[in-house]
């Protein structure tokens, strides 16, 4: 059982992803609980992987037990073994959040059907998180856009035309990425990660490996919606299923993020020789990312689609401490990856509170709603902290690291980007805070069963685990930082 | 060093957050007096705590407490020294009066959001008494942000669009200054390696060559310089005038501005120190911006007449003074900052809660409507004359102890343009605030409705009568008490040798 751990963390979910919707027929719930439990499950074992990986170093899995040129292999390190959890808690998170969602359909199909969607998608991203190939890393992230383009479309029919973009754009990075691996494969006749790192190193084929790393870029770039290739992503956040959105929102754009990051410094390492050069590119495209996705963000009224082209700006965060390179940057990269997954989830649970219980997502209309829904209000209001950067919430200390990281390094020019975009960020999220504490009352009337409660409890789990992590995840940050440091120690400049 | 040392600063830490948290629960669910039970309990815990702490400083023992780790390399850690315990010792006696006096003001106001005030009034001193005791800069840090966002409530509690308006105003300024205190944190970190405060400072003169020194002091400084109001920095602070009485009383006496001013203590003193600051020049272009802030804001608080408005230009005014005091980099002007902390704190209340009496029992505003006003409010009107003798630093009352350090400091450095600002801006003080005395006690018949007594409410004349009582007894011994002076020149004697 322990030693079978990384196989058995996806292959939970997806098992119960193929069954959910036959189980539906045979009861109404019955799939969907099947997919929350197994979610549930693959986040009690990613702990105990964390655990054995902390302690024992690095695992490496053999599929069928083939040799590893040649066979696929999982490779789990203290940095994809945190991912993971953070996978598995947003994903369950979101599968009993959207629980609500379907209360009044009697679709079983629709019901066992978008969880096992929810499932699929933990599948890809947790696959692609683990995996130590190149070519199984694609198999995951088809896997993942495919499942994400069907939670997208299910959120009505502007949902269909955003996911019938992001299907064509997406498939145009799938192609991208496809390509690079062809050029690598075509050079070094192996699919494995590490086994490709040693034969690149060995021989100088920096043309090839520069085009490729174009191609990965490209690739990688849309499915994360780094600036300039986040035009599909504002009207995909903003329409996708209410229930699923901030799985989508919150880890989706990440793991790609991840993937490039196991390009840049496992496969190519240091010693390519344009590495620096892609460094520069990518810290320009991040610092562009940061300004344009906040000066977006501020023109939006509906919440939805500021917090979209919010993601814009902080998936330049995590893109930027790569591009900064030192470990301590890196670290801070991830940190804000981990944080970001709570807040951004934590914003579209609220949101999606708000419109569950008052149909409403237009910011102008959240007057006074911090009296009708004080918990949300809380969580809405801590994570714009974190967003901004206050201490002593996550935000603040991922922003201390990749600062330090340019500071390291003498990039000023950096740290001034990070100052100018918590600022910008600071501005519209203020404008939010104000809206729910300040706008005049509405008079909503709830829609659905009025109950006692702010929220059913399905929603107000996520809504306090959300706020618990927020301000867990920045004390503690230093617990974190030394988790990753123990596999970043011999990555970066 | 036993645990009674540790738990004291600790009590007095948690004791506002658990208010705050409380007050922000419970408040809409429990009746009135049972919230406002919850601040006063809270208040006297802290008080206590606090006053507790202050033998074991005076003795000279080092208290510290370090909690976790909060960024690699850098503890989440209290120590507590002899500067921060004045800052602890006025913040927490001030809340208890401020407290008692919110009651009677939003009682008499009937004002709205209540718990929300009381919640974030909490947590502004939940913030400052962690101000007082940080340990080093990212500590600093993390409560000075808390107290930035703390004070947002409060400063747009009316929530109509001047109040916003304020409110935008205020993040503006302390949120940009605040970012780039930050920038500045890091860069320090990575030349220096640490960040704990060190009475007499920590940074090199030569660590950056000289520019770019200058450039980091500046950036350094700025945050503390916003919070402070020196000018041309401080137009958040009369906007800031839309809040509740006891709210500007906080902000202009307290917390908000004197965090400004300590802020500006630390950075000078205690991370760069008395050579940094001086072989960068920083201190002398923040001594002159000082002198210029008093002569300016008391020109302006002249033409003023609207009392707040008046008093919120002389706050800007009276706050450059521990500003001056500290970049003079002499140990006397820095015990005359110090104790000026206390000083301004303890006659600026005083006249911020007279002019809320004022209008909550007058419901006037302005100073030329006040003829006469003497005559109804006997009581409020005269702890407002003996806050404005003290203010322009009359001897006997508080004022002047501080303003005779600076004075003594600025003359021996021999700048006469030093003590000649600290000696008009005494005359100027006396110019803005007199005439509010002499109008009230007019004897025209103007205003019938003021022939009658009829004195502000007992929750509100009892604290502004202790204050004014204070600001006198301070005046003729400074160590009444508390040993505030002694603490002052403790710490101005450590960090000078």
């Amino acid at each position: 059982m322990m030693r079978n751990l990384p196989a058995l963390i996806i292959i939970f979910p997806l098992v119960s992803a193929l069954l959910s919707v036959f189980l539906s027929k045979i009861s109404l719930y019955l799939g969907r609980n099947l997919v929350i439990t197994s979610i549930f499950i693959s986040l009690a074992l990613s702990i105990v992987q964390l655990r054995e990986v902390i302690i024992n170093g690095p695992i490496s899995y053999k599929f069928g037990n083939y040799a590893v040129p040649y066979g696929i292999e999982f490779k789990i390190d203290t940095i994809n073994a945190i991912m993971l959890v953070m996978i598995c808690i947003i994903g369950l998170l979101t599968g009993l959040f959207s629980t609500n969602f379907e209360e009044n359909s009697k679709d079983r199909i629709k019901i066992g059907g978008s969880h096992a969607l929810i499932a699929l998608l933990c599948v890809g991203m947790l696959g692609m998180t683990s995996t130590g190939d190149v070519f199984n890393l694609y198999v995951f992230l088809e896997v993942t856009s495919l499942s994400g383009y069907v939670l997208i479309a299910l959120g009505g029919s502007k949902g269909v035309v955003s996911a019938f973009r992001y299907l064509l754009i997406g498939t145009v990075a799938a192609t991208f990425y496809l390509l690079g691996v062809a050029m690598l494969y075509s050079v070094t006749g192996t699919l494995n990660m590490q086994d490709m790192h040693d034969i690149l190193s060995s021989r100088a084929n920096d043309d090839t490996m520069l085009i490729a790393m174009c191609m990965f870029i490209a690739a990688f770039g849309i499915k994360m919606a780094l600036f300039p290739f986040h035009g599909w992503q504002p009207s995909a956040y903003t329409h996708a299923q209410t229930g699923a959105r901030p799985l989508i929102a919150g880890v989706m754009g990440k793991i790609p993020a991840y993937a490039m990051f196991r390009y840049l410094y496992c496969v190519y390492g240091t010693e390519f020789k344009y590495f620096r050069y892609f460094l520069i590119v990518i810290g320009a495209l991040s610092v562009m990312g940061m300004i344009y996705g906040s000066v977006r963000a501020m023109a939006q009224t509906d919440i939805r689609k500021m917090l979209a082209y919010s993601s814009v700006a902080q998936i330049s965060y995590i893109t930027l401490g790569f591009a900064i390179g030192t470990p301590i940057a890196i670290a801070g990269s991830f940190l804000h990856m981990f944080g970001h997954a709570f807040m951004k989830g934590g914003l579209f649970f609220a949101s999606g509170s708000i419109r569950y219980k008052y149909g409403i997502v237009d910011m102008n209309d959240f007057g006074y709603i911090y009296k009708k829904m004080p918990l949300t209000s809380a969580l809405l209001s801590i994570s714009a902290l974190s967003m901004i950067g206050i201490p002593p919430t996550v935000g603040f200390f991922s922003k201390w690291y990749l600062a330090l990281g340019a500071a390291g390094e003498r990039e000023y020019i950096y740290i001034a980007i990070l100052v100018i975009s918590s600022l910008l960020n600071a501005i519209y999220f203020f404008k939010m805070i104000e809206k729910i504490f300040m706008a005049k009352d509405r008079d909503l009337k709830p829609i659905g069963r009025d109950s006692v409660m702010e929220l059913p409890w399905t929603m107000m789990i996520p809504i306090v685990i959300s706020i618990l992590m927020i301000l867990g995840l920045g004390l503690f940050n230093v617990k974190i930082i030394n988790i990753l440091l123990m596999s970043l120690g011999g990555i970066g400049i | 060093m036993n645990e009674i040392n540790i738990c004291l600063p600790l009590i007095a830490i948690s004791a506002p957050l658990i208010a705050s948290i409380l007050i922000y629960i419970l408040g809409e669910h429990i009746g009135k007096n049972a919230r406002e039970a919850i601040t006063f309990i809270s208040s006297a815990i802290l008080l206590i705590s606090v006053y507790s702490l202050v033998p074991h400083v005076l003795k000279g023992e080092a208290i510290e407490i370090i909690f976790l780790e909060i960024v690699k390399g850098v503890n989440f850690s209290f120590n507590i020294d002899a500067a921060g315990m004045v800052f602890a010792c006025v913040a927490s006696t001030l809340w208890v009066l401020t407290s008692c006096y919110s009651v009677g003001y939003m009682r008499g106001h009937g004002e709205k959001n209540q718990t929300g005030y009381f919640s974030a009034f909490a947590i502004c001193i939940f913030a400052t008494i962690g101000l007082c005791f940080s340990a080093n800069l990212i500590t600093f840090f993390i409560f000075f942000e808390i107290l930035t966002i703390g004070t947002y409530p409060l400063v747009v509690h009316y929530r109509d669009e001047e109040g916003r308006r304020s409110g935008r105003k205020y993040l503006a300024y302390t949120l940009i200054s605040g970012q780039i205190f930050f920038a500045s944190i890091v860069i320090i970190y990575m030349f220096t390696g640490t960040l704990e405060f060190k009475a007499g400072g920590f940074i090199k003169p030569d660590m950056l060559p000289m520019p770019l020194m200058l450039i980091l002091f500046i950036m350094m400084v700025g945050a503390g310089a916003v919070k402070a109001g020196l000018m041309p920095l401080h137009s958040w602070l009369p906007a800031a005038m839309v809040a509740p009485t006891p709210v500007s009383a906080l902000l202009h006496a307290v917390a908000v501005v004197k965090a400004g001013a300590f802020c500006t203590l630390r950075v000078v003193l205690y991370v760069f120190g008395p050579e940094a600051a001086k072989a960068c020049h920083g201190a002398e272009i923040l001594s002159y911006m000082a002198v210029i802030t008093i002569i300016v804001s008391s020109l302006i608080a002249i033409r003023k007449d609207n009392l707040k408005a008046r008093l919120a230009f002389s706050t800007v005014g009276q706050l450059s003074y521990i500003i001056l005091g500290i970049s003079m980099l002499t140990p006397e002007s820095s015990v005359g900052a110090i104790y000026h902390i206390v000083a301004h704190a303890f006659m600026k209340i005083t006249l911020f809660m007279c002019a809320g009496a004022i209008f909550v029992t007058a419901h006037k505003k302005n100073i030329s409507e006040m003829v006469g006003i003497g005559r109804r409010m006997p009581i409020t009107m005269g702890a407002f004359t003996t806050a404005s003798v003290a203010l322009a630093g009359f001897p006997f009352f508080v004022g002047f102890v501080s303003k005779a350090n600076i004075i003594l400091g600025a003359m021996k450095i021999n700048n006469l343009l030093f003590s000649m600002t600290l000696v008009v801006s005494a005359l100027l003080a006396l110019t803005y605030l007199m005439p509010v005395v002499l109008i009230g006690f007019k004897k025209d018949i103007i205003n019938e409705e003021f022939q009658k007594k009829d004195d502000a409410n007992l929750m509100m004349r009892i604290p502004l009568v202790i204050t004014a009582v204070i600001s006198v007894i301070l005046g003729i011994s400074p160590n009444f008490g508390l040993h505030l002076y002694t603490l002052a020149e403790i710490a101005a004697k450590s960090i000078f040798g």
